[in-house]
């Protein structure tokens, strides 16, 4: 299937007009960071072309509000301008590799004053027909806890000790009641037999279910001893 | 008997849906046009009503998860009473019953009170609203359920 796709966009672009080769670029739709942090902004294209030695990465910034933008960063002929004058000069750091088709950037110690939108734009000759793409940056003091998060861990956790204690509850009373069982069952004297039955004695019947358990006890060993 | 038993059904019940009203309802906080928490922020406009989600502040989560508990341990106490009615032994106590009532009328304090010390100072936000109100009531309701609970045993 994905060859009979390939063999058929090859076959197109050999019938079909050049307009139709246009260079799509990919970044990132918003970003999130935390106010002082470094952030990469990735910038990647796709094209028909093999990657000529002639790309071109430039990207443009536009602060929120504002109806300008300003280039900041472009790589042509192998070299790579940063930004020295405006204002991001010494915080930007190109990190990308062009012969990968990767045009990425490197912001450090990110200012409130950053907030806004970053374009980037790509040219693959001879295939420079294409859409720049643009990310949004987002500077936060510090990362928003999103909705239901703490609500869900609360009630998780609360939730979680109820069946947990209750789970011991249960434990603890089967325990016990095996614990008595045995002991009576393995050691064939008398003595032994009252000396659990004094230990049921003195138990104080504050739970109904706890005395039934109890009284079931006694009235087991009592018929065993009958039956003895 | 079965006087005692219905009205300690009937105020169980009624702590349960007041519980439930508290908890769904947006109506925490009102003012003029506005209504706000636990979950949608609400405007009443010329082209009607618009809502959008309530802040997600730490405690508004708090407050959510402290109502939503004690619904469920309303709930849970409901159906404990209902088990035990016909499991327990004679004259034994509900205690598990009362157990989680009188947890269930702890959460409810205290997301009421936690809302009370936190809620937001804004200027169209004039007072409380009635699902607020709701949660006040029901946290004595819930606390008398619960010491009835205790004090109950089951004869015959």
């Amino acid at each position: 299937m994905l060859t009979f796709l390939a063999l058929a966009s090859v076959v197109l672009l050999g019938i079909v007009p050049e307009q139709s080769q246009a260079i799509v670029i990919y970044t990132g739709w918003e970003r999130h960071a935390l106010l002082g942090s470094d952030i990469r902004l990735s910038c990647s294209f796709f094209s028909w072309r093999w990657t000529s030695e002639d790309v071109t990465f430039s990207w443009t910034y536009r602060p929120d509000g504002s109806r300008d933008s300003i280039s900041i960063f472009h790589y042509t002929g192998g070299v790579a301008y940063v930004d020295n004058k405006g204002p991001f000069r010494d915080r930007l750091e190109f990190v990308g590799n062009p012969g990968r088709r990767d045009g990425s950037i490197l912001l450090k110690n990110l200012e409130f004053s950053d907030n806004g939108t970053f374009t980037c734009d790509a040219k693959n000759p001879p295939d420079i027909v294409g859409r720049p793409s643009s990310v949004r940056l987002l500077v936060f003091e510090k990362v928003p806890i999103q909705a239901g998060v703490i609500t869900g861990a609360i009630i998780g956790v609360v939730l979680g000790l109820l069946v947990l204690i209750v789970v011991i509850y249960y434990l603890m009373r089967f325990l016990v009641a095996r614990r008595v069982f045995s002991l009576s069952v393995s050691k064939h004297g008398k003595k032994k037999k009252e000396g659990s039955q004094q230990r049921q004695g003195p138990a104080p019947p504050a739970d109904p279910s706890k005395v039934k358990a109890a009284a079931s006890e006694k009235k087991k060993q009592e018929s065993r001893k009958d039956k003895k | 008997m079965l006087l005692i038993l219905l009205g300690v059904l009937i105020l169980h019940l009624i702590i349960l849906i007041l519980l439930f009203v508290s908890t769904a309802a947006s109506a925490w906080s009102v003012g003029g046009v506005r209504s706000t928490d636990l979950w949608y922020n609400c405007m009443t406009t010329s082209e009607g009503y618009h809502c959008k989600p309530a802040s997600s502040d730490d405690w508004i989560q708090a407050v959510q998860a402290l109502m939503i508990l004690s619904l469920l341990f309303c709930f849970f106490s409901l159906i404990a009473f209902v088990f035990q009615l016909f499991k327990l032994v004679k004259g034994g106590r509900f205690f598990f019953t009362a157990i989680f009532q009188i947890l269930a009328s702890v959460f409810v304090m205290c997301g009421a009170i936690i809302y009370t010390v936190m809620s937001p100072e804004d200027q169209t936000i004039t007072h409380f609203g009635y699902a607020y109100v709701l949660a006040w009531v029901a946290f004595p309701l819930c606390l008398i359920s619960g010491l009835i609970y205790i004090v109950l045993r089951k004869k015959e």
